[in-house]
């Protein structure tokens, strides 16, 4: 708990490989390094099937490395990695329990009173504006919404360490600017370190400090961008029309085409078309 | 429904048109409803009338053996018979009684027994592995026959037949506590590990309600199941219960009360299923709603 302010994620070397049903060893990610500095925002681009959510896995705990190190505020990450929450694409909601005891889970984990995780609970819900929906499920409210009351789990352990896996992945474009907007709103109150995985490069520049470009399988870093923009960057809508933005978007997309490319002609052309490729 | 977000926009004059409208649309959509479910019963009791009735002409024109098969007219007299005069074990309410009372505990303790190991196992991977294979051999055997070792083993009293219906009602609850456990959604389960939760947390608040839909559905076939063990227990030996009326009935080549002891027995079954039915809908209450009748006849 020494390290509770200090949520440094490095990645040092990391490979991971997993054993396929047919025997076969398939490499995820291959060699990783990169650092996540304290209360910055990272955002990891990448194909499809590059390892991102491999990554993310592996610090937070649920996963081992193969190969390499990952550590957080200085800490080798061995067990569920203290101070960390995480937003999946799919809702990782209880349907079972209404909004209200689903976002007291996070306080009631950590062994707070039902009393005061529900008193903490209403005040998170009212910060992402959803108050007065205290009492309905989850599949009684929208898309939207849903994500909202998972955003409200997410930081009311108010963790050091912020996974987003494709968290706005499934939503309509209008609903999913809305949400990147009020992410930002929040993450510049209590500033987390986000690690944030989207195959949108958009999203990516208009919201992170930093770009982690991924290749295609094994997975390996590419290239990192620091994004200049300045903060508080207001609408995510109305940054994409920055020349600063437009310029770093044409140049990481440079980069990411090639991948995205391949990683395409992989999966779509099947196996014959990679072995003439070789 | 177009008609009437339309209407906002015209002149009142229209709105009230769409009004009245729209209550005719209301209107028909009712009668429609109230005609379906008309016809539905007319179904049934045609259906039932046809079958009993059957049954009954074929037994009196001897088409049907009433000698083997009894006849519904027979049944109804047997089962007037039952509850008025008792049986040569005591009356007809005390025989339930045992039946019910073997049935409930078995089920009980069947139920219990299979959500915990059920659970248990589908939570680990090395002792569902090291389980497995016998899990499958003693679901291979006909359990039925263990009765008889139970009647051998614990005398004719109740508890043998309380063991039998709770074997029974174990394996059906098992397997569907394990395959529940197993169908946890990964991310649910990911997302609560990183909040923090504990082993057992995970189990309360996660597992096990993910898995009730699973352990519930299985609770209606394995009351049956509780019920087939009593009997089954109680046709082996007994001193009282409805089984023992059965076999009575058969040695006396009285078919008739082997049919009323069989009505009775569905009763009971419907009852407890409607119970369980009750049981469903409190702790399932946070499904969404099935669409309604209405809505599919308009």
């Amino acid at each position: 708990m020494a390290d509770a302010n200090n949520g440094r994620i490095e990645i040092e070397g990391v490979t991971k490989r997993f054993l396929t049903p047919s025997g076969d060893v398939f490499t995820a990610i291959k060699d990783v390094s990169f650092t996540v500095e304290p209360g910055q925002f990272c955002a990891v681009v990448g194909p499809t099937g590059c390892g991102k959510s491999t990554t993310l896995g592996m610090v937070s705990g649920l996963d081992k490395p193969s190969e390499g190190t990952v550590k957080v505020g200085g800490k080798v990450v061995d067990g569920i990695t203290d101070g960390v929450s995480f937003m999946f694409q799919a809702d990782a909601l209880l349907p079972w329990k209404t909004v209200l005891a689903n976002v007291a889970l996070g306080p009631i984990f950590k062994g707070a009173s039902k009393a005061e995780a529900q008193a903490r609970a209403r005040d998170w819900l009212r910060r992402v504006g959803l108050a007065g929906f205290e009492d309905r499920y989850p599949h009684q409210l929208s898309g939207g919404m849903r994500k909202r009351v998972a955003m409200a789990a997410a930081l009311i352990n108010e963790p050091k360490i912020l996974m987003m896996d494709e968290p706005f992945g499934a939503l309509d474009v209008q609903t999913k600017a809305i949400m990147s907007n009020e992410l930002l709103g929040l993450w510049e109150q209590s500033r987390p370190a986000v690690l944030f995985i989207t195959h949108d490069l958009d999203e990516a520049v208009a919201l992170a400090d930093k770009v982690v470009v991924m290749t295609s399988s094994p997975g390996t870093v590419k290239a990192v961008y620091d994004i200049d923009l300045p903060r508080p960057r207001g609408s995510v809508q109305e940054i994409r029309f920055e020349p600063r933005f437009l310029e770093l978007q044409h140049q990481i997309w440079d980069t990411l085409r090639e991948e995205v490319e391949r990683a395409y002609a992989r999966t779509a052309g099947g196996p014959t078309e990679e072995g003439k490729a070789a | 429904m177009s008609t009437a977000s339309t209407s906002t926009t015209t002149t009142p004059v229209d709105a009230a048109a769409a009004g009245r409208e729209q209550s005719a649309v209301a209107q028909a959509a009712k009668r429609a409803v109230l005609r379906r479910r008309a016809a539905i019963w007319a179904g049934r009791i045609g259906f039932a009338v046809l079958v009993l009735g059957g049954w009954e002409v074929g037994a009196r024109t001897n088409v049907i053996d009433p000698f083997f098969f009894g006849q519904p007219s027979g049944v109804w007299s047997a089962l007037v018979n039952l509850f008025q005069n008792g049986t040569e074990f005591g009356s007809v309410y005390e025989n339930i009684w045992v039946t019910m009372q073997e049935a409930l505990f078995g089920f009980g303790i069947g139920a219990v027994a299979g959500v915990i190991v059920g659970v248990t196992l589908g939570q680990s991977r090395f002792l569902a592995d090291v389980f497995g294979p016998y899990i499958k051999i003693v679901n291979a055997i006909p359990r039925i026959v263990l009765g008889s070792i139970f009647i051998v083993a614990f005398g004719i009293g109740t508890l043998p037949k309380i063991l039998l219906a709770a074997v029974l009602v174990f394996f059906i609850v098992f397997f569907n506590a394990f395959q529940g456990v197993r169908e946890v959604d990964r991310n649910i389960l990911a997302n609560a590990k990183v909040l923090g939760a504990s082993r057992l947390q995970v189990t309360k608040h996660v597992i096990v309600p993910s898995a009730l839909t699973w352990i519930i559905a299985s609770l209606h076939s394995a009351f049956g199941f509780a019920i087939v063990g009593a009997l089954v227990g109680e046709v082996l030996g007994a001193q009282q219960g409805l089984g023992l009326i059965i076999k009575n009935a058969q040695n006396n080549f009285d078919p008739n009360t082997v049919f009323a002891a069989m009505l009775i027995i569905s009763v009971l079954v419907l009852v407890a299923e409607w119970v369980i039915e009750k049981l469903e809908h409190y702790l399932l209450s946070w499904r969404p709603a099935a669409p309604s009748e209405a809505s599919n006849a308009i």
